[in-house]
């Protein structure tokens, strides 16, 4: 109802003069376009400042490519291990009941209130070579810190509540009554999660699987703790944007930075596509603005 | 499984389910976390106050959340704004401004660091005005405010849109017929309904600009005493190897997180009870 009053035209009564109706427009798109299109825009333009033939030299230099292979690995590691836990956590939580739910649930998110550098620390001190770890790794010539394993780890940290976090508001409002009805019918449990359960959540699943994607691939503070910016081995394509912009080498800086900002607008194009077929799926029900809601409110 | 107390269920899979996310977030999140806090007690009351009450962690302390208590209000204001047009009114191009209004989550930190430390910098588009004017922006906590409010925008917008969108068209209707004005309709009707979700957009965005680093270190110009925030503190200790001085200041910053995620529960819990009693 509340979906269908907002579709309808705006009454005299229930709209402001059109004169406010302008200003307010207008304040919040000057407010938008100096604070967030503004910035983008001078991305791609100091990236191409100098033409077409420096901005690609600076996209196929050696290092550059190692990052952008390094940073691939990661999100390509980081990314499937929370789908996982991702869907595990929601099965459990959206579909029981039980002692401690809501705890589990806080403590799933706590990784966004955590800064990114105190994410990264928390490796070191395990991991490190002053670490509580440090002598036994050492030992067995296993290296974490300063390494692509540390890097991952990360990345795993700060991406951690994700894709849970879109599932569990999600399945909670599909409820389990589809998936009852399986099992009374003979399917088996995964039967009934491959073709019951996954089916429903699928644009759920790949909206938290886009924002983790992009979250892992442009993570900066939590990775720079661990990996020790050693060029070429351990620089994902942020850190090299760091180190490029810190050397003054600012058409290779924004070469790079004007690749993320690329996988920036396609997931944020994806999301929109996905927030679309989500709403097409259940068009005629609540679900999807309750559970978007909610997710809002939880973000 | 008792001891979960779990109710009765048809579903299988709680074991496995619960069992694996307990033991990834173990692994992930509590041992690492739980790692830190074993670390910083090795130095000890004294030691630690020690580390955290120098001069320079308490200027970076207040500077840290000074800055992102001023962006989280200035996004709280025109976050309220952006959402309230974003849902009240119509103008060309209004899908493409709602999908831009997330690029802060999704464009990384460090890019969006370095673009506006070019735009805020004394030659660049926005500098290059400012500087005559003798506003510096780029290099000086003003500088930290703009990155923090960057970063933090999406929160308030997000949290608001959703409770605007469902507020129902008759309330103000009654409203008018019972003779009030916009601006009265705005203050008793549709201002003490959002409230809550506008409280939560600003702790949510307090919370993740007091622990923000790459998009802030560059805009910083990091002058101890002047601008360098908390995190980056951090990280110069970890490079002097100082560990257990990096280890202190992380806690007090954990320490921050929890109480603005106590908050925000206090809020959504507050918002709750409310919204029940009506």
């Amino acid at each position: 109802m509340a979906l269908a009053t907002n579709q309808t035209e705006r009454t005299a009564a229930t709209t402001e003069s059109v004169v406010v109706r302008y200003v307010l427009t207008g304040f919040a798109l000057v407010f938008l376009t100096l604070f967030l299109f503004v910035p983008l825009v001078s991305v791609f333009w100091e990236a191409l400042a100098k033409g077409w033939d420096l901005y690609l030299a600076a996209l196929t230099d050696p290092e550059a490519v190692n990052a952008i292979k390094l940073t691939l690995i990661t999100a390509l590691i980081a990314v499937p291990l929370n789908l996982v836990f991702g869907v595990a956590a929601a099965w459990a939580i959206a579909r029981f009941e039980f002692r401690g739910k809501a705890l589990l649930t806080t403590l799933i998110d706590l990784p966004f209130s955590i800064s990114p550098v105190v994410a990264g620390l928390i490796y070191v001190l395990l991991f490190g070579a002053q670490g509580w770890l440090g002598p036994w790794l050492a030992e067995h010539d296993i290296k974490i810190i300063f390494a692509i394993p540390g890097i991952v780890l990360a990345t795993v940290f700060v991406t951690f509540p994700f894709v849970a976090r879109e599932l569990i508001p999600l399945m909670q409002a599909q409820g389990a009554d589809e998936e009852q009805a399986a099992l009374v019918l003979g399917a088996s449990g995964w039967q009934t999660f491959w073709r019951v359960t996954l089916p429903n959540i699928k644009w759920g699943l790949l909206y938290g699987v886009i924002l983790c994607n992009a979250r892992a691939m442009g993570e900066f503070g939590a990775v720079s703790v661990v990996s020790g910016h050693i060029r070429g081995q351990t620089n994902t394509v942020p850190l090299h944007v760091e180190i490029l912009y810190n050397e003054y080498n600012f058409i290779g800086a924004f070469a790079c930075a004007s690749l993320l900002a690329g996988l920036a607008l396609v997931t944020l194009a994806l999301k929109t596509f996905v927030e679309w077929r989500a709403t097409q799926q259940h068009k005629g029900d609540a679900v999807p603005l309750e559970a978007r809601a909610r997710l809002a409110s939880a973000h | 499984m008792n001891l979960f107390n779990k109710k009765h269920s048809v579903l299988p899979g709680f074991g496995l389910g619960l069992g694996y996310t307990l033991f990834w977030l173990c692994l992930i999140v509590l041992l690492p976390l739980l790692a830190l806090v074993l670390k910083s007690s090795e130095l000890g009351w004294q030691g630690f106050w020690e580390t955290v009450s120098t001069d320079r962690v308490i200027a970076s302390l207040k500077l840290s959340f000074g800055a992102s208590l001023v962006a989280a209000l200035i996004n709280a204001l025109f976050g309220f704004l952006v959402a309230w047009v974003l849902v009240r009114y119509s103008f060309p191009g209004k899908r493409f401004v709602d999908a831009l209004v997330d690029l802060p989550f999704a464009l990384p930190t460090a890019v969006a660091g370095i673009a506006l430390t070019t735009l805020y910098a004394p030659n660049g588009w926005f500098g290059q005005y400012l500087e005559p004017l003798g506003i510096k922006v780029a290099f000086t906590p003003i500088g930290i405010m703009v990155a923090l409010t960057f970063i933090g925008l999406p929160f308030v917008v997000r949290t608001v849109q959703p409770v605007l969108q469902d507020l129902e068209a008759e309330l103000e209707e009654a409203a008018t017929c019972l003779g009030a004005n916009r601006w009265q309709i705005f203050q008793r009707v549709i201002f003490p309904a959002t409230l809550p979700a506008l409280l939560t957009g600003f702790t949510l965005a307090l919370a993740r600009a007091t622990g923000e680093f790459g998009s802030v270190i560059f805009i910083a110009g990091n002058i101890p005493m002047v601008s360098e925030i908390t995190p980056l503190l951090i990280i110069g200790k970890l490079e002097q190897y100082d560990y257990l001085g990096a280890t202190a200041i992380a806690v007090v910053m954990l320490m921050i997180s929890f109480v603005m995620l106590l908050l925000i529960n206090g809020i959504q819990w507050w918002a709750g009870r409310r919204h029940g009693i009506r």
